[in-house]
């Protein structure tokens, strides 16, 4: 257990700037998950927390420990690759064994802690065997098995559920979670699946081209996403985003597709006719007698619920998510609860908070 | 998935075959099995008469006091030789490994050697160590070492076998940074956060998973020391002095060649090829079964 903090990490590969600058305080067992598009920097920021790589400018600590210019050897960590990253050449037992070994434990201690681990894990019977004989799953498991034995300050995942099929998954998703809550280890997780990043992390780090875009708890972040990125990275299907305009002094907006909504939480703070960007999720939106004119283009039944996408009238696009069948319609007419809206700030993409009392 | 040609006709895949059967046939088993033959007969002085003479050739051959010396000459030229040779060209491999973005013009440096014609590369090591010419040589005998290869037996077979290893690290080489990359980066690194320091992990990951790519060139070399360094024998040393770098295949070809003692010569030639054969038997057993993870 303990604490990590990053400070100004930044990180460049010759010219191309990797990150900008990312801070990060972790709390004692706390379960942070990182999330992010495909290149936006999560690998780099977590092999550089493991001193793989060293950061361009920035300070890691560990327990208030610099140790920043530490080896990796020399930080007490264990990470979980998404390949895995087995020793090919040796069976389970002396993969788990290995890091223990290295470390000059005692040889019971070291069987005491692989017995442990192989059997939390359900590994006991396989052992003997070498990696390429385990499947996907097992391996997995190994890899974590060689991670816990360690009983490392901290844990390090590199999306380490990716290479697994989707039933799979889920099993070692809640697997994982309580494996983590049961030792209670400061875990650092790297993902780009929103519903394993709902659902694991105690706080969710989502990152953007290199920026800490907003870090809070998985709920918050749905229910206040702090820019457009944010809100368009998690949910499914995406929020919808609709162009309009600050009016009735800050109490309203005028969207581009013509209805006026007041602001249900109070008036924004910005002049009048500033351009607006307003979220909605699909599942917010209500057929209603009145409302935007929706024409359908697709339609998606997924059994317990169904997504809808078309087109307003002016040509923005909307997907639209309702329980059950789908309705046998090719139009639709839809309410905006005005309660469910997001409202950001088209020009920065950032949220817009009504203006304190 | 395994995927088939099938050929129309009978004819053809015999046909496409052919050619290479055919330079096999006419380079390979034609000479080889002369060789056998001429392993059981014996010519008089003059080489007027032929007479059968059984196994004599080869009990005369393995009672031979000369021959129990040659082999012993291949066993320490051919054991120095392929450590030498895999040892440096591991170290560069590694060397290598590290800077890959230099690994191209490194290679194409490093394959030189192995390019050049033995008595060119022999040359270029009678300018090094020849006693009164060579650079090192010549310094050598400066620092009153007394050095002369051409005298000296031991100091000949030091200098054939660096000869001998030099032509063979860069092939080496080649075959150790093709195994080192395809060690996936994460093992390493998986080792690095497991407490290994570099000296560890190269012991306890790379040199175990590089054993596949070890075994095939330890027999690989061994063939090449026992058997393709006639060559840079020949230039350096013509197996001297007094028979001090006189190795298996040097003497097949003196006793065939300059004693036009044909019966003998091929008898020795047949005991090099049942050898050649049994390394590569070992060789196919192991690379296909034993030698995996
Ligand atoms: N060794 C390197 N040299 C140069 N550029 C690199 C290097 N490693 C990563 N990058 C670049 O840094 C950026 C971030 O890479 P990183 O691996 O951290 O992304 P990621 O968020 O983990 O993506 P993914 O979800 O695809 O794994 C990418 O644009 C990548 O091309
Ligand atoms: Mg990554």
């Amino acid at each position: 257990m303990a604490t990590l903090s990053l400070a100004g990490i930044e990180k460049s590969f010759g010219a191309t700037r990797v990150l900008h600058g990312v801070d990060l305080d972790v709390a004692e067992g706390e379960m942070i998950v990182i999330v992010g598009a495909s290149g936006c920097g999560k690998s780099t920021l977590l092999r550089i927390v493991a001193g793989l790589e060293s950061p361009s400018a920035g300070r890691v600590r560990i327990d208030q420990r610099d140790v920043t210019a530490l080896e990796p050897a020399e930080r007490d960590i264990a990470m979980v690759f998404q390949n895995y990253a087995l020793y090919p050449h040796m069976s389970v037992r002396e993969n788990m064994a290995y890091g223990l070994k290295i470390r000059g434990f005692a040889r019971a201690e070291i069987e005491r802690r692989v017995a442990e681990a192989a059997a939390l894990l359900e590994l006991a019977p396989l052992l003997d065997r070498r990696p390429r004989q385990l499947s996907g799953g097992q391996r997995q498991r190994v890899a974590m098995g060689r991670a816990i034995v360690r009983e490392p300050k901290l844990f390090l995942f590199d999306e380490p559920l990716s290479n697994l099929d989707a039933k799979l998954r889920v099993q070692m998703r809640a697997e994982l979670r309580r494996l983590q809550r049961r030792l209670g280890v400061t875990s650092l997780f790297v993902t780009h699946d929103q519903v394993e990043a709902m659902t694991l992390g105690d706080r969710l780090l989502v990152m953007h081209q290199g920026h800490a875009a907003q870090l809070a708890t998985p709920m918050d972040i749905f229910e206040r996403p702090a820019d457009t990125y944010v809100a368009s990275f998690i949910g499914s299907p995406a929020m919808n985003f609709l162009a309009g305009r600050l009016t009735a002094g800050g109490a309203a907006v005028a969207l581009a597709a013509g209805p006026v909504l007041r602001f249900a939480d109070g008036p924004r703070p910005g002049a009048e006719g500033m351009p607006l960007t307003l979220g909605i999720r699909p599942e917010h939106l209500v057929p209603a007698a009145e409302g935007l004119a929706l024409a359908l283009d697709l339609v998606e039944p997924l059994g317990s619920e169904s997504v809808l996408h078309g087109r307003l009238a002016n040509g923005e696009a909307l997907a639209v998510r309702l329980p059950g069948r789908p309705p046998a319609v090719d139009r639709l007419t839809l309410a905006l609860p005005p309660a469910t809206l997001q409202v950001f700030v088209a020009e920065t993409g950032r949220r817009l908070d009504p203006s304190p009392a | 998935m395994e995927r088939k040609t099938v050929f129309p006709q009978r004819l053809l895949p015999y046909l496409l075959l052919a050619p290479q059967l055919l330079i096999t046939a006419v380079f390979f088993f034609w000479p080889a099995a002369q060789a056998v033959w001429f392993s059981f007969l014996r010519q008089d002085a003059f080489g007027i008469r032929t007479s059968f003479v059984g196994l004599e050739n080869f009990t005369e051959l393995l009672a031979d006091p000369t021959y129990h010396e040659a082999l012993r000459n291949t066993a320490v030229f051919a054991t120095a030789v392929s450590l030498l040779s895999l040892g440096l060209g591991l170290l560069f491999a590694v060397l290598a490994d590290r800077r890959i973005r230099g690994a191209g013009l490194y290679r194409t440096l490093l394959i030189w050697p192995y390019a050049v014609a033995p008595a060119v590369a022999a040359v270029l090591w009678i300018f090094l160590f020849h006693p009164q010419v060579g650079l090192i040589g010549r310094w050598l005998n400066g620092v009153g070492l007394g050095w002369d290869y051409k005298l000296n037996g031991g100091q000949a077979m030091l200098v054939v076998i660096l000869a001998a290893a030099w032509k063979q690290v860069a092939y080496n080489m080649i075959f150790f940074l093709a195994g080192l990359q395809s060690i996936p980066p994460s093992v390493l690194e998986a080792a690095a956060i497991d407490g290994a320091r570099p000296w560890q992990r190269f012991w306890t990951i790379t040199f175990p998973l590089l054993s596949p790519t070890t075994f095939f060139l330890i027999v690989v070399n061994l063939v090449y020391a026992c058997f393709d360094t006639f060559g840079v024998i020949d230039a350096l040393t013509k197996g001297g002095p007094a028979k001090a770098t006189e190795t298996l295949i040097y003497r097949a070809y003196v006793d065939g060649r300059v004693n036009l003692d044909l019966g003998m010569s091929s008898a020795q030639s047949v005991v090099l090829m049942v050898v050649v054969i049994l390394l590569t038997m070992v060789q196919f057993r192991y690379v296909e079964r034993r030698v995996h993870y």
